[in-house]
Formats: structure tokens, C-alpha cells, sequence
């Protein structure tokens, strides 16, 4: 203990506050140069890039979107192969969930959650660079298959036997396979260390019940990940097995089974949607009070409601399987499980509801994307409800009714709530507002073209038209609206575009947003725009569910933590009582090395089951080198 | 914002040990996620065995011996590992460097055991289903007692080093003992599944 | 033909025509006993559900528009009156979705009958075509016709759903809703039609690079022309009655045809094609993908590839005057 005396180490008391700065960034900041930033461990710049690279997808999944609009524009259309359309229309599923969606709100959750519990850095910082980099080689391995035409072709849930050893040749499965493991490792990673900066590093006083619901949300959501990622690693990985060594899991002429498959992928595929959809919900828990001036409505009930969501969402998954012949009791058992769920849905609704009437709205643009949000969702929700229903899904299951099913809950739910987002904390990652001008018009853009585009596809189903196929006969009366669809998938488009050159022109030249331009309640705005390297200069102590709405003169900070070394607090599960001042690590390249070994090892074992020997060679090499301690002052105790 | 200093956290401990250190939080993840996958892996086996006209598959029963003797040294290795587990929270590091070495070759011994596992199944992994989901249960253990096994090594060096005096050090050791607790707990219904329930 | 679009769509829908030259496919035009009780239960749900978001977005609207009184925090009375009004929409919420349970449950127990069929089918699901197998009686296998169904109309066939490589999915939405055929495992779906017509159907389930064209036409007719129609498709094949004709079989039984298909009393026994016995009586060539023409024919034997890319029957060389020949000879084969 000797060597931490208080007296002897530099604190943070008494000093003034450029001083204190000063040391605070010389112990915090990466210096600058391409390897100190690949070696950086800051969770704003990693969530950053993650987002930013997100996005990169949701760009480039769009673009695909409108090549299969152009091609179902008109009957019997020959613009695209029907074997590239089937590799896009499965780029276009991938790449939206496992490169887009969840990866967006895991980034955002990476970058908000330390801040809003009112700490330094997230959990297993370096953990979090190698999650990045995982994520960027599953990304670059798909669009890399994608541009040697040998991306996969069978559908985002890559049934088999369509994609087993027979009757999937090349590497095409394999690669949208191995692609899931990457990203699930990702995926992982960034679960783990939310649920520990969760329970282990929130400010003191932060109990329980004073946590933000956008935290509470990435709880749940991390939760969900740890849960049901599993099933689908465990999947991809027989799936190679089946394809690349002879395994029989899914043969049934040797005892395997097709639809142990769509159990497996279900079991992962129903969270799934709700681990993109239940940060959308944090999101608008938290954009909505500030625009009403009046904090939530029913905090306990809404919280409730994210966990009875997360349960519940693990007993669903067979009303993806409606029609594959299973006992029919069983079935509508699932039929009611897949109708309760608008209980904790509308419990939700109804709570944001409460909050806009008991508020006073001021309509600015993250509100407006929240409204529009509130529209959608509910009626894409409605629509899951009816699904929901076994006869009912007979009809529909399949069909474009369920594309405009899932992207009213997508894009409706979850990209709406993600776009006004980024409205709001924009100022707080930049320094810097968006404009408000260029805000409404995008909005307006996207939620008219949106539903222009998708509310169409629910009839387009009814009468008859399935997904997934690339081009139908002109004697189906299918053409006029799939022409007016397509069409305004370009109002749609415009809408995103006008949204990206509002992001890129404000980076540079928005207006300057100061600590908390929007009057918000959570601890992410009681620090600069954007916040410096160590996010608190003083780690804030927490008396209230609104903190910078309730401490009106000053906030209530800790202090005695040392400025020489990367230190936050830890405190306890529930109470959130300080219980040590961790040390958390340096900048360092292993996680990137570690990473590309892993990468390595992964892409090796497409093409021969000896990669998994070799290849783990240097990976745990690189792993040793990650944890082997280096004598750095972050390390004494 | 103006900020006013209510707390004074200068005096607390620059590590927490077990329930108070997030290594141990992340550990305990880790375990949840792979004990998901066994548990995943164990529900397909009797999803596989209730499609099966009979099982196994065109096999017998596998042989009892490689796998109970792997099981006893598993349950055997619990009891130098528990009190590694304490002598690390007293900070002994002699007791700790020693029970390491011993944990060590606890780990090599049940791995020589689990290489006769594989042909006592009297299956192949693409014969069938039944051999799949054996080899793949069998594997995955495997891989989860080489892991650990590494991570044992490893440390053991580590705690033969300047690093070795330090609590953050012992929580590694704490933690590592976790783990392999782990480890054993997971294999048990495994164990059962695989030997015993095709002789039901 | 039965092209007269059903209008009553809940006043949600827009009004389509439905074009009847290959038959209808829409859930809401229902011609069989199932699609008709599915319709019902679609058209209750959608309007249930409709109702429900027209009462948020109301809600909604209103909240945003109301006059402010002055609103003070954690005024009890305030509070109260809204937990109270979060709690009755849960527990309308509560009632509304365990009605729609209910509903369905029983639509679900109206849809499976399980009283014995009148005919039985066998359908078999590859890429990208449907075999169908029907039985005598006894369950004898009479003959195979491939992509289109006969069935009586007012009785109940039964299909037994097998899939040969992939899975697919057996979907007449006039008829009833669709059901997976899957690789070892074997399913059911019951069709009852109500009314003659021509239904279309198609695979519902990816299944590869020619999904978009797997295709059905369901024949629903009366009695009579059913048992006409099994009379005529239990014959072996038409010998061919002029010399064009006849040329055209000997090219179809000299060629890799043969190998691949079936013509009952020739020498073509192959099984990977559809069977062709019968194949100028059928409307629909390539599993839906053209009308059966002499025209058509040519440029399908002539081209399959380009007709309907990546399908399994590759293109066989022929000189123009046999292809001429061949077509002549299957468009005679009634
Ligand atoms: C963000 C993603 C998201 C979300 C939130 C949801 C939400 C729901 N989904 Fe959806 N779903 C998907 C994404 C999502 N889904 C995707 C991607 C697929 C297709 C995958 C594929 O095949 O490619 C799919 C497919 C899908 C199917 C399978 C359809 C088929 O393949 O045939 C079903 C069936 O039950 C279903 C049901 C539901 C239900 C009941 C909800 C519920 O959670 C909705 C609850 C919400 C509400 C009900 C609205 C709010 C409530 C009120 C206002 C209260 C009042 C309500 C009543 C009185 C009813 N979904
Ligand atoms: C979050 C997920 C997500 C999102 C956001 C979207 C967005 C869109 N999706 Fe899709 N979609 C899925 C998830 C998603 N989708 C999934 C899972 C499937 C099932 C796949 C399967 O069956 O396997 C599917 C399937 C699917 C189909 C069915 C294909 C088929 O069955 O054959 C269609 C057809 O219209 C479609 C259309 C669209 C459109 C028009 C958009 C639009 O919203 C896209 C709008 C965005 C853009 C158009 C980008 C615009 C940007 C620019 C133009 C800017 C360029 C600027 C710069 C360079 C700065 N999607
Ligand atoms: C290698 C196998 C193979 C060979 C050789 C072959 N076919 Fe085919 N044929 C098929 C398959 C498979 C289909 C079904 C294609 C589809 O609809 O996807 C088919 C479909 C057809 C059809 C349409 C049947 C229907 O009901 O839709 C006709 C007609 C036909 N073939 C004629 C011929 C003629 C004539 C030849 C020789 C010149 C020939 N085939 C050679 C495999 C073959
Ligand atoms: Cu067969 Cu799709
Ligand atoms: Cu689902």
C-alpha cells in the first residue's frame, strides 16, 4: 500500500481544473500516428468507427435494395441473373443484421453506456478493439466474396439442405457461415463488457433503479446476445462440419434432420430481432423526456417490460416455423407466446404515450424521427401480431406480407429510432449540431418513402406474390404496384442521402453544441462535447434517475482517483457502493494481431479442418502476448 | 457545469478480489456463453435421439472406461484447484506456484484419457447423427480442458516471474480456478449423456 | 375462367385485377373451403388490428396537439389518472390479443379436418418442378403428371408433400395455405374446392436459382370431366399421326430425352424430367413458365437454358427440323 500512498501518488484534488486536465489527457490519449490508432483502446473512438463502419453497410445494403427494386420493377426483367439476385437479395439480409443492425446499436451501446453510467472506459477495453476488428474481417470477408461473385446464395437463414454439401457447391455457404462466426464473436465480446461496465462500473449511487433506460436496454440486449448467439455459433459451425468434414447433422438419410437446422437458427434468429429492436426502444426512452421537458412515464414498468421482452423472446422462435408440418398443439403454443408479447410491446407504447401527454412537445428532429418511429412500429407490430396467428401466417408466411412485416419492425423500429439517435447525440460525439433544416427535410423523405415503399408489399402478399424471387410472369397482377414500390424506394434513398450529406456537412461545419444543447437529464451531456479522452474529469455521484435535472447548481462528483494512471471506480451490482479504484489497460497493437490471427485461423478452416491445429498456434500466441504483463503503472497494486 | 466534490475515494483498495473485480464479472460471462453452447449441444442430442429409430445409431453402446477414469481425475482435480483457490486469496505464493504445477499435469492427464475417449465411441462423426453430435460434445470439451490447459501454463510461468507478487496476479489464479471448476461442472452432464444415456 | 376479382377486402386494400389466363393466386379470391374460413379469419384480424393503430395513432395525435394546462412534476392526481389509463389499455391489450388467440386456435381446428379423404395425391417437390402421383383405390399408382393438379371439385384430396432434393413449400392460396415439403420428412395438405376454376399456385420456399419459376395450375373440375380426365391420362401416349409427328418421336427416343423422360408405351423411361405422356394436354410448360404451344415447345427443347436459366434439363443439340419435329410430336401427346 505504501506505493499508493495518497500523499505520495498525484491526485486528482486540488488542482485546478486546466491542470487537472492536462494530466488527465497526457495519461488518457493515444498518441497520434496509424499504429497508436489501431493500438487505441477508447471506447468513443472504437464505437465511432464501429458506427461509422456500420453505416458503410447500411449503405451499401441499400444499394443492393435498389438493385432489386430495378430488377423487380417489371415482369420478367433481365437486369440482374436470377443467380446474382439470389446472391444480393442474401447480401442484402446479411448484411443488414449481422453487419448493420446489430452492430449499430452494440456500437452505440459501446459508445453511450460508459458515459451514461459515468465512467471512464467500458469493460475489457482492449476486448472491445479486438470486437472491432472482428467485426471489420467478417464485414471485408462477405463483400469480398460479393465482388468475386461468389457471395452466398441461399437466403439470410441459409436453410438446409440448400445450403448443405449437395446441393450447395463451392464456398458460397461456407463463407456466409464462417462470416456468422466472426461477427458473433464480435457480438460477444461487446456483450460481455456492456453486462460488466454494467454491473461493475456505474457512478456511486447509481442503483438499480436509477440506471437510464437506454442502459437498462443494452442490459437486456447484452443478455440476449450471450443467450442466443450460442445456437447460432453452434449452427454455422455443424454447418461447416456437414459441408467440410462429412458430419451428418443435417442429413436425414443418415439420422440428421433439416429442420433441426431451423430450430437452431429460430432460437438465435427471434432474439435476434429483439436484440435490434430493444436498444431502438432505449433510444426513444431516452430522445422522448427530453423533448417533452418531463421525465418518463412508468420507468419500473418500462424497465419490466425490456426484461419480460428478453424472456419472452426465447419462447418464440417456432412462428418462423409455421408451416414445416410440426404437431400442431405445440404450435399454437407459440401462436399465444408470439400474441403476448404485445403486452410488454404495448406497455411500452402506452408509457411514451403517457409521457408526450403529460409533456410539453417541442418538435425538434430526433423527436420527430421518435413520432414517426411510434406510427410505424406500431403498425408493423400489429402486423407481427397477425402473423403471429398460425392460420393467418399460412397464407402470408413466405410472402412479401412478411418483408413488409420485417421492415416496418426494421427500418420502422429500429433504423427510425437509430437515425434520430444520431440526431441527438451527434452534438455530444462532434461537438457539433445537425442541421435542423436538412434534419426535417430527410425525415420527411424517408418516412414518406418508407411507407410508400413497404405498406404496398402487405397487399402484394395477400394476393399471392412470395419472396424471393427474382422476377415473376406478366400475367400475375403484380406490376403495378411493384413498379410504384420500386419508385419510391428512390424518394426512400433520397431521404438516406439527404440524411449522409447532413452528417458529413455538419461534421465540418455545424453549428457548435456546447455540454447539453438539448437540456437532456443523463450524465453523458454533464461533459464536454466531445467528451475528452477520460469522459469524467471527476467521476459524478448519482442521486437521482435525472441527474443533471435534478442537481441544478452543481453536480456532485468523487475525487481522490490518480491522475498518472488510467483508474475508474468500481462499485457494487445493486447499490452501486464504490468498492475499488481498478485500473484499466493501455493502448496495445495485441488485440489487432490477435485479431488477424483469428481471422486467419477462421478463413483457413473453410478450406481445411487442419487450420483449426495451425491456426491456433498463432493465435494464442498473440493472446499471450494481450495478457503477459508489461510492468506498466496500470498494472501495480 | 459546476462540480462539487462529495466523495473522497482516495483510501479505497486499488483491486477488488472476487465478486468485486469486473475480471471476475467477465469470467462469469464467458462461463454463461459457453455453458449455453453445452447446453445447446446436449438438447440436440436428444433432439437427434428423438428422430432416431434407435439409438445410438447403428453402433453400441460406447466403452465406460476411457471416459469414467477422464471423469474421476476431473472430480479428483477439484480438490488441489479449490485450494489453490484460497491459498491465492491468503497471497501464498509458494502454495500457489506449486498447486499450479500440479494443476497442470491435472490437465495433461485427463486429455491422455480423452484420446482413447474418441475410438471407445465406436462411431465415426460422419457415420451418422449419433456419431456427429458424440464427436462434436467430445471435441468441444476437449477444446474447453485445452484452453484451460494453456491458460494454466501460462500462468504458471507467469507466477514464477517479478509479475507473480501482486493481487491482480491472484485473481487471475482465483479466477483460472473458477474456470476450471467450470470445466468439470459442465463435463458431468455430459459425461452422463454420452455414456450412459444410450445404454437407457 | 374465373377472373372476377372479390372486392370486399376490408376497405384496406386496393383493388387489383387478377388476371385468369394461368388462374388466380391471391389469398383474398378464395375458392376452396380453407382459403374461404383463412380469409374470414384475415379479414377479422386485420380489421381488429386496424382499429387498435387507428386508437394509438389517435392517441397519439391527440397527446400532441391537446392545450396545456400547466403540468407540474409528480402531481399525484396527474399521475394517477394516467397510470390508470396505461393500465386499462394493457388490460384491453390483454383481452384483445387472447381473443385473436382464440380465434385463431379455432380456425386452426376448422382447417385440419380429419375425416377421411375422397382422393388422395402424391406430390413430390424437386428444383424446380412438381411430380404428382395418382392412386387407384388400393393406393395403386395409376399414372404421373407433373406441375398441374386435377381435382374434383366439392370433394377432399389429400396430398401427401415430399420433397426429392431441397425444401419447398406447396402453396395454392385460392385453395388453402401453404405447407413445406421437406427431405425426410413427409407432410399433408388437404384441398376442398368450392367452386370449377383454374388455380395457381407456387413454391413458397426458396429453393434455389429457379424458385421464382416453380410454378402449379390447379384444375378444380366437376365430376364428370375428373374421372373424363384420369380415363384419358391413364392411356399410354398417342401414337403420332403424321409423318412430322413421327419423325419427331424418333429424335425424342434417339436423343438423351429418353434418359431423362417418360413417355408411357415408348421406349422413354427416364425419371430425372417430368413425365410427358400427356404433355399436349397441359396447360403450362416448364412449371408454369408458358402456356403449352407447338411454338413454345420449340423454344424450350430448343433452349431451356435461356427460357429458364440454371433449371436440370440441359440443352440437347438438335438441328432445327428435328426440334420442329419433337415439338410436333409432344404437342400431339393429349
Ligand atoms: C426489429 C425487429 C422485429 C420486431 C420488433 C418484431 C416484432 C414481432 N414479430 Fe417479427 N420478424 C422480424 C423482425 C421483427 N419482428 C423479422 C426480421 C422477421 C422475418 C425473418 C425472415 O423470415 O426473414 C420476422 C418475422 C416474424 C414472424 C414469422 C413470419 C413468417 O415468416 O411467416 C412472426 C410470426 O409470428 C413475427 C411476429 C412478431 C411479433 C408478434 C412481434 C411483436 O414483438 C410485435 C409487438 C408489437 C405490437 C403488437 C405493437 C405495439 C402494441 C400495442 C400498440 C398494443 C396493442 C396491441 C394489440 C391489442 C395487439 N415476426
Ligand atoms: C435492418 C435491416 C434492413 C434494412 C434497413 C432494409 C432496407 C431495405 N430493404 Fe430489406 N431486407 C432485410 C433487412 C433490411 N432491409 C432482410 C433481413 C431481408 C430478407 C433477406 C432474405 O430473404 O434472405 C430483406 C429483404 C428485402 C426484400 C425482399 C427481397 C426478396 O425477397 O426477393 C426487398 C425487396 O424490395 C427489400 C427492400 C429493402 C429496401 C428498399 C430497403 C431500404 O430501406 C433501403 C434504403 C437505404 C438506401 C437506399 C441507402 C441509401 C443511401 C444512399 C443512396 C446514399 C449513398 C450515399 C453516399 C455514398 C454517402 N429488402
Ligand atoms: C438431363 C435430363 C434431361 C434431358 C436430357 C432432357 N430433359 Fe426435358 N426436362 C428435364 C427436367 C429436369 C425438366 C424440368 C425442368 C423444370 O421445369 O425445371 C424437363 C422439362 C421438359 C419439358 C417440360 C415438361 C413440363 O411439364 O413442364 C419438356 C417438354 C421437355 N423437358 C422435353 C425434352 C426434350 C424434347 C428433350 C430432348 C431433346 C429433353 N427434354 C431432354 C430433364 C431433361
Ligand atoms: Cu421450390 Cu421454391
Ligand atoms: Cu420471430
Amino acid at each position: 500500500m505504501t506505493k499508493d500512498d495518497p500523499i505520495l501518488t498525484p491526485r486528482d484534488t486540488d488542482i485546478a481544473d486546466a491542470e487537472l486536465h492536462a494530466r488527465l489527457m497526457r495519461t488518457w490519449t493515444s498518441p497520434p500516428g496509424l499504429w497508436a490508432a489501431i493500438a487505441t483502446v477508447d471506447h468513443k473512438v472504437i464505437a465511432r468507427r464501429y458506427i461509422a463502419t456500420a453505416f458503410v453497410f447500411l449503405i451499401l445494403g441499400g444499394i443492393l435494395a435498389l438493385a432489386m427494386r430495378l430488377q423487380l420493377s417489371r415482369p420478367e426483367a433481365r437486369y440482374i441473373s436470377p443467380d446474382r439476385y439470389n446472391q444480393i437479395f442474401t447480401m442484402h439480409g446479411t448484411n443488414m443484421m449481422f453487419l448493420f443492425a446489430v452492430p449499430v446499436m452494440e456500437a452505440m451501446a459501446v459508445y453511450l453506456v460508459p458515459l451514461m453510467v459515468g465512467t471512464r472506459n467500458i469493460a475489457f477495453p482492449r476486448l472491445n478493439a479486438f470486437s472491432y476488428w472482428m467485426f471489420l474481417g467478417g464485414g471485408l470477408l462477405l463483400w469480398l466474396s460479393f465482388a468475386l461473385d461468389t457471395a452466398p446464395d441461399v437466403g439470410w437463414f441459409a436453410y438446409v439442405p440448400l445450403s448443405g454439401p449437395e446441393y450447395g457447391p463451392g464456398k458460397r455457404a461456407d463463407l456466409w457461415a464462417q462470416m456468422i462466426t466472426f461477427t458473433e464473436i464480435a457480438a460477444l465480446a461487446v456483450a460481455v463488457e456492456i453486462v460488466v461496465t454494467v454491473f461493475k462500473q456505474r457512478a456511486p449511487g447509481m442503483s438499480l433503479d436509477r440506471v437510464p433506460v437506454l442502459v437498462w436496454a443494452m442490459l437486456v440486449m447484452a443478455f440476449l446476445v450471450i443467450f442466443a448467439m450460442p445456437a447460432i455459433m453452434f449452427a454455422s459451425s455443424t454447418l461447416i462440419l456437414d459441408r467440410l468434414v462429412g458430419t451428418q447433422f443435417y442429413n436425414p438419410a443418415k439420422g440428421g434432420d433439416a429442420l433441426l437446422w431451423q430450430h437452431l437458427f429460430w432460437f438465435f434468429g427471434h432474439p435476434e430481432v429483439y436484440i435490434i429492436f430493444l436498444p431502438a426502444v432505449g433510444m426513444v426512452s431516452t430522445i422522448l423526456p427530453t423533448f417533452v421537458r418531463r421525465p418518463l412515464f412508468g420507468y419500473m414498468l418500462l424497465v419490466g417490460a425490456l426484461i419480460a421482452t428478453g424472456i419472452l423472446s426465447f419462447g418464440l422462435w417456432v412462428h418462423h416455423m409455421f408451416v414445416t408440418g410440426l404437431p400442431r398443439v405445440g404450435e399454437s403454443f407459440f401462436t399465444a407466446s408470439s400474441m403476448a408479447i404485445a403486452l410488454p410491446a404495448g406497455a411500452q407504447i402506452f408509457c411514451w404515450l403517457a409521457t408526450i401527454w403529460a409533456g410539453k412537445p417541442v418538435f425538434r428532429v430526433p423527436f420527430l424521427f421518435v413520432l414517426g418511429f411510434i406510427v410505424t412500429f406500431v403498425l408493423g407490430g400489429l402486423t407481427g401480431v397477425m402473423v403471429a396467428s398460425l392460420p393467418f401466417d399460412t397464407q402470408v408466411h413466405d410472402t412479401y406480407f412478411v418483408v413488409a412485416h420485417f421492415h416496418y419492425v426494421l427500418v420502422g423500429g429500429a433504423v427510425f429510432p437509430l437515425l434520430g439517435a444520431v440526431y441527438y447525440w451527434f452534438p455530444k460525439m462532434t461537438g457539433r449540431m445537425m442541421s435542423e433544416r436538412l434534419g426535417k427535410l430527410s425525415f420527411w423523405l424517408i418516412f414518406a418513402g418508407f411507407h410508400l415503399t413497404f405498406f404496398p408489399m402487405h397487399i402484394l402478399g395477400l394476393i399471392g406474390m412470395p419472396r424471393r424471387i427474382y422476377t415473376y410472369q406478366p400475367e400475375l397482377p403484380w406490376a403495378g404496384l411493384n413498379l410504384f414500390v420500386s419508385l419510391s424506394s428512390l424518394v426512400l434513398a433520397a431521404g438516406f442521402l439527404v440524411f449522409f450529406i447532413d452528417v458529413v456537412r455538419s461534421r465540418r461545419s455545424g453549428l457548435p453544441a456546447g455540454r447539453n444543447p438539448w437540456g437532456a437529464s443523463t450524465l453523458e451531456w454533464a461533459t464536454a462535447s466531445p467528451p475528452p479522452a477520460y469522459n469524467f474529469a471527476h467521476i459524478p455521484v448519482v442521486f437521482s434517475r435525472e441527474p443533471l435535472w435534478d442537481e441544478k447548481d452543481a453536480l456532485p462528483v468523487t475525487s481522490g482517483l490518480r491522475t498518472d494512471r488510467r483508474e475508474l471506480l468500481v462499485t457494487s451490482l445493486a447499490a452501486a457502493i464504490p468498492q475499488a479504484r481498478e485500473s484499466v489497460p493501455e493502448d496495445s497493437l495485441w488485440p489487432f494481431f490477435a485479431a488477424l490471427a483469428t481471422s486467419a485461423m477462421l478463413i483457413g478452416s473453410i478450406f481445411t479442418p487442419w487450420a483449426v491445429v495451425w491456426g491456433a498456434f498463432p493465435m494464442a500466441v498473440t493472446l499471450i502476448g494481450w495478457f503477459w504483463p508489461k510492468g506498466t503503472k496500470e498494472e501495480m497494486s | 457545469m459546476k462540480e462539487q466534490a462529495v466523495l473522497d475515494v482516495s483510501r479505497l483498495p486499488l483491486h477488488g478480489m472476487g465478486a468485486a473485480s469486473p475480471t471476475w464479472w467477465g469470467t462469469a460471462a464467458f462461463m454463461l456463453i459457453e455453458g449455453s453452447g453445452f447446453a445447446l449441444a446436449v438438447a440436440v442430442y436428444f433432439y437427434l435421439m428423438s428422430l432416431a429409430e434407435t439409438w445410438p445409431i447403428d453402433a453400441p453402446a460406447p466403452d465406460l472406461a476411457p471416459g469414467t477414469w477422464l471423469t474421476a481425475i476431473l472430480v479428483a482435480s477439484v480438490v488441489p484447484n479449490m485450494l489453490i483457490s484460497r491459498w491465492a486469496k491468503r497471497r501464498q505464493l509458494r502454495r500457489v506456484q506449486i498447486g499450479l504445477v500440479i494443476m497442470t499435469l491435472l490437465g495433461i492427464a485427463p486429455l491422455a484419457f480423452r484420446v482413447y475417449e474418441f475410438p471407445a465411441l465406436h462411431v465415426w462423426w460422419d457415420d451418422n447423427a449419433y456419431g456427429s453430435i458424440t464427436w462434436t460434445i467430445l471435441g468441444l470439451h476437449t477444446t474447453h480442458i485445452l484452453t484451460d490447459l494453456v491458460d494454466t501454463v501460462v500462468l504458471t510461468c507467469l507466477m514464477f516471474t517479478r509479475h507473480a507478487d501482486n493481487p491482480r496476479r491472484y485473481g487471475d489464479v482465483q479466477d483460472n480456478a473458477m474456470y476450471w471448476n467450470f470445466v468439470v461442472l459442465t463435463w458431468l452432464p455430459l459425461y452422463v449423456c454420452l455414456y450412459w444415456v444410450p445404454r437407457l | 375462367m374465373r377472373s372476377k376479382l372479390n372486392l370486399r377486402a376490408g376497405g384496406l386494400l386496393l383493388a387489383l385485377p387478377l388476371c385468369g389466363c394461368n388462374g388466380t393466386q391471391s389469398a383474398l379470391h378464395a375458392e376452396g373451403q380453407a382459403a374461404t374460413a383463412l380469409k374470414g379469419l384475415i379479414l377479422l384480424i386485420v380489421l381488429v388490428c386496424a382499429l387498435v393503430w387507428i386508437a394509438v395513432v389517435g392517441v397519439l395525435f391527440w397527446a400532441l396537439l391537446r392545450r396545456r394546462t400547466e403540468f407540474a412534476a409528480g402531481n399525484k392526481i396527474h399521475d394517477h389518472r394516467l397510470r390508470l389509463a396505461v393500465y386499462s389499455a394493457l388490460a384491453a391489450t390483454a383481452i384483445i390479443v387472447a381473443g385473436l388467440t382464440v380465434a385463431s386456435f379455432y380456425a386452426t381446428r376448422a382447417l385440419y379436418s380429419s375425416h377421411p379423404p375422397d382422393v388422395i395425391v402424391q406430390a413430390k417437390a424437386q428444383q424446380w418442378w412438381w411430380q404428382f402421383t395418382y392412386a387407384d383405390s388400393e393406393n395403386r399408382p395409376l399414372f404421373q403428371t407433373a406441375n398441374e393438379l386435377h381435382i374434383p371439385v366439392g370433394k377432399d384430396v389429400l396430398i401427401t408433400l415430399e420433397a426429392l432434393d431441397v425444401i419447398h413449400s406447396l402453396w395454392i392460396p385460392a385453395l388453402a395455405g401453404k405447407q413445406d415439403m421437406i427431405p425426410g420428412r413427409r407432410n399433408e395438405q388437404r384441398l376442398h374446392a368450392e367452386r370449377q376454376g383454374i388455380y395457381r399456385g407456387q413454391c413458397a420456399e426458396f429453393c434455389g436459382i429457379q424458385h421464382s419459376h416453380m410454378a402449379l395450375v390447379v384444375v378444380a373440375e366437376d365430376e364428370d370431366d375428373y374421372a373424363a380426365w384420369l380415363a384419358e391420362q391413364q392411356k399410354p401416349a398417342a401414337d403420332p399421326i403424321t409423318a412430322e409427328a413421327e419423325a419427331g418421336r424418333a429424335v425424342f427416343l434417339g436423343k438423351p430425352c429418353a434418359a431423362c423422360h417418360t413417355i408411357r408405351g415408348t421406349a422413354a423411361k427416364g425419371s430425372t424430367g417430368p413425365d410427358l405422356t400427356h404433355i399436349g394436354s397441359r396447360q403450362t410448360l416448364g412449371a408454369g413458365l408458358l402456356p403449352v404451344t407447338r411454338g413454345s415447345l420449340a423454344a424450350w427443347i430448343a433452349d431451356p437454358q435461356t427460357l429458364k436459366p440454371g433449371n436440370n434439363m440441359p440443352l440437347v443439340p438438335l438441328s432445327s427440323d428435328e426440334v420442329r419435329q419433337v415439338s410436333a410430336y409432344l404437342e400431339g401427346l393429349r
